[in-house]
């Protein structure tokens, strides 16, 4: 043992007997992953706690006050009738931006996994808005939005009179799915064409000789191989719907109505609008919770869904 | 060697560091950085503002005072997140709307004991009824350094192109009435071009609307704040009002239809009267600054106020007082007046404010400035008004439709905010 700890010190510098190898070992490992550590304990783990803090009082900013109220928060949760329409909304949104997102973002991987020239132009021009600011990308379909904007500018061109798409409770939604989705749909659709273009040619082969058509190839062959991706896929997606807060803020402010009020725009409303930051923090811890049990659900169904080739 | 080396070097380490901390606290005693929140950034305010700080430092050395522009439509949201980050700033505007919540907190460092000490303030020039909201049990928490009055601002080429009468003409006769405004820009908007637009409404901040509903009498709630009054006969008139001017009459743009007046786009807009810094420099309109235009209820003037105050829980909050009361003395408040209109009577003549307001005739100065901050009422404002504001908009969305059910719609607002309003 001794001998060696001296091999392991070549320059003479000897350790207490402390120091064996895979203790030595350990620290090391414990340095690399330090800086990650570290940051998500100072910017996650703390927050978390603190947040949950924060919601078992009630906190008045303005009055610099800050009252232990045990489950008081909480109970409100149950009284709060304007939370049953907030979440209606919030499921709204998430179910719409989810199913539009990933059908689209396939139908367009579909579409451009193909062997053409110019094809990166496509895939660049599709990707591109993912990289755009988001509050840029907001305020310019705002404008285009308006009544008297630029898409019912165009529909006008052919005779045909637009709503007022931020004014009226189902299009004000729609409207802001759909500007949510072509943000992102590129991000998606580069996931599942880097999927698409792992799946095996030879099957294919395979599946043409026997005689199986397209739609059959698409349904047998490539969706159980993507099905991974589209897992990935489809978690990042919701609980990137769920925290949506710039394109409400900036297009609707929640309105008309409660209709666009999603649960981040109410829980930031009631936290810095409102100033209850305690009952703002309970709002977060039940967000927290959504988030937690849908990805737990979708990590669960990945056995029944997920294709593994391995 | 190598032992006196390090002795030499810690030597050298704890003179630099002990002259940095000694002298270092000589300093830090003396010097005193404020900081106040506005949520102007316009360059000519910004370099008065500048002016005001740098003639309190002949008197103040020690003292430093920046300027931290906010936006506008954020701008309580971010102050308070500033208060909840324990970044507090040592000084900060308030709207008028949020003054009871400041107020009435105890946010706010007492600012009365300040400027009656202060050497020729003279704070009793000062209306009583400016004043009101910002003062709790006799003190005064913030100080109204602007007051100015809503107005209506009118493209007379855009009403003459449409062969109407203009909004001046109306007035000397004694017709400027609700009714013959809206035909007059319902004859604008017949064109091409927008009607009468109420500046910063956007059907989003309806309390903007107090400039027209305040002809019918209305108010959102009663004078003690107590009392829901949304759903009695005034508001539901002045609102059927307002929806027929938008949805049949199309004198006001719709929901959702954005145009500007000082970009030539519409006839008429009613605004604060600092807003005719706005007016176009070049290409400028045949414009005129009118009062409101009369009601059911006769005539009426409306003014929007923003306060200063200073943060009780500020390192600084009896030097930033100061520095509050240099602000605001007569002589800044003179210099002020050109973008803020002052509360001091010795401000309000037509002789100060046509120096402060060159692009403003005496006679506009005369029926619309002084008379407007002599009997104005100011904007609605109520403790916890955000959330209040929030429900009252979330339920006019309703409104703000052709087939809308005014009446019920402000019942159901009342038994929503009434709640509110008790607490």
């Amino acid at each position: 043992m001794a001998v060696a700890q001296e091999n392991a010190y070549p320059e003479g510098r000897s350790l207490s007997p402390f120091w064996t190898i895979a203790r030595r070992d350990s620290l090391a490992g414990f340095l690399f992953i330090a800086p990650q550590l570290i940051g998500i304990i100072a910017f996650v783990l703390i927050p978390l706690g603190l947040v949950f803090w924060y919601s078992l009082h009630e906190w008045n900013v303005l009055a610099n006050t800050f009252t232990y109220t045990g489950a008081q928060n909480y109970l409100m949760l149950i009284e709060d009738e304007s939370l049953v329409e907030v979440l209606g909304a919030t499921a709204i949104f998430s179910a719409g931006l989810v199913v539009m997102n990933m059908s689209l973002a396939l139908l367009l991987a579909v579409l451009l996994n193909q062997k053409l020239a110019g094809i990166a132009i496509f895939r660049t021009l599709f990707f591109s808005p993912v990289v755009v600011s988001l509050v840029a990308w907001t305020i310019v379909w705002g404008f285009l939005l308006q009544k008297n904007g630029g898409i019912n500018g165009m529909l006008l061109m052919v005779g045909i009179e637009g709503p007022n798409w931020l004014r009226e409770e189902t299009t004000a939604m729609i409207s802001v799915i759909v500007v949510q989705v072509f943000k992102n749909v590129g991000l998606n659709m580069i996931l599942f064409l880097a999927a698409l273009q792992g799946v095996p040619k030879e099957l294919y082969e395979a599946a043409r000789i026997d005689g199986a058509p397209a739609f059959k190839q698409f349904r047998r062959i490539t969706l159980p191989l993507i099905s991974p991706t589209i897992l990935l896929t489809s978690i990042i997606t919701i609980v990137g719907s769920l925290q949506v807060f710039a394109q409400i803020a900036v297009l609707t402010q929640g309105g008309p109505g409660l209709s666009t009020t999603v649960l981040v725009y109410y829980l930031y409303q009631q936290a810095f609008q409102f100033h209850f930051f305690g009952y703002g923090s309970t709002l977060s811890i039940m967000l927290f919770a959504i988030v937690a049990v849908l990805t737990f659900a979708q990590w669960q169904m990945r056995k029944r869904i997920v294709f593994y080739e391995s | 060697m190598l032992h006196y080396r390090n002795l030499k070097s810690t030597a050298c380490a704890i003179a630099v560091i002990g002259s940095f901390v000694g002298g270092g606290s000589a300093h830090a005693q003396d010097a005193v950085n404020l900081r106040m929140t506005i949520w102007s950034a316009n360059e000519a305010h910004l370099k008065l503002f500048n002016e005001i700080a740098a003639g309190f430092k002949q008197n103040h050395p020690n003292v430093t005072v920046t300027y931290e522009s906010l936006p506008f439509e954020t701008y309580t949201t971010a102050l308070t997140t500033q208060i909840a980050g324990g970044n507090a700033p040592d000084m900060a505007w308030i709207f008028e709307t949020s003054a009871y919540d400041f107020v009435k907190s105890g946010a706010l460092y007492p600012l009365s004991d300040t400027l009656k000490a202060t050497e020729g303030y003279n704070l009793d020039e000062v209306s009583a009824g400016a004043t009101e909201r910002w003062m709790q049990n006799g003190t005064l928490y913030a100080y109204p350094f602007s007051t100015s009055p809503f107005a209506m601002f009118v493209n007379n080429d855009l009403v003459k192109a449409a062969g109407a009468t203009t909004p001046g003409e109306m007035v000397a006769t004694g017709e400027w009435t609700w009714d013959n405004a809206i035909a007059t820009a319902s004859a604008v908007a017949r064109s091409d071009k927008g009607g009468l637009v109420v500046r910063d409404f956007n059907y989003q901040a309806w309390q903007y609307l107090t400039s027209v509903w305040n002809g019918w009498g209305a108010s959102p709630w009663s004078e003690d704040g107590k009392t829901c009054t949304m759903a009695e006969k005034p508001m539901a008139d002045a609102l059927a009002f307002i929806h027929d001017a938008v949805f049949t009459k199309k004198a006001m743009p719709g929901p959702g239809e954005t145009v500007d007046f000082f970009a030539g786009n519409a006839a008429m807009t009613i605004t604060q009267i600092s807003r005719a810094s706005l007016l176009p420099k070049d290409k400028p309109f045949d414009w005129d600054l009118v009062p409101l235009p009369k009601g059911p209820a006769g005539e009426y003037a409306l003014i929007g106020q923003a306060g200063v105050g200073v943060m009780q829980s500020g390192k600084n909050a009896e030097t930033a007082a100061e520095f509050v009361a240099y602000m605001t003395n007569p002589e800044n408040s003179a210099k002020l007046s050109q973008f803020f209109p002052s509360a001091r009577k010795s401000l309000l003549n037509a002789e100060v404010l046509k120096k402060t307001n060159p692009l403003l005739s005496e006679e506009q100065i005369d029926k619309v400035v002084i008379s407007g901050i002599a009997t104005g009422k100011v904007m609605p404002g109520h403790t916890g008004f955000a959330q209040i504001q929030q429900m009252v908009r979330s339920n006019l969305d309703s409104i703000w439709r052709p087939e809308a059910d005014v009446p019920t719609t402000l019942q159901k607002i009342c038994g929503q905010i009434g709640p509110l309003l008790k607490r």
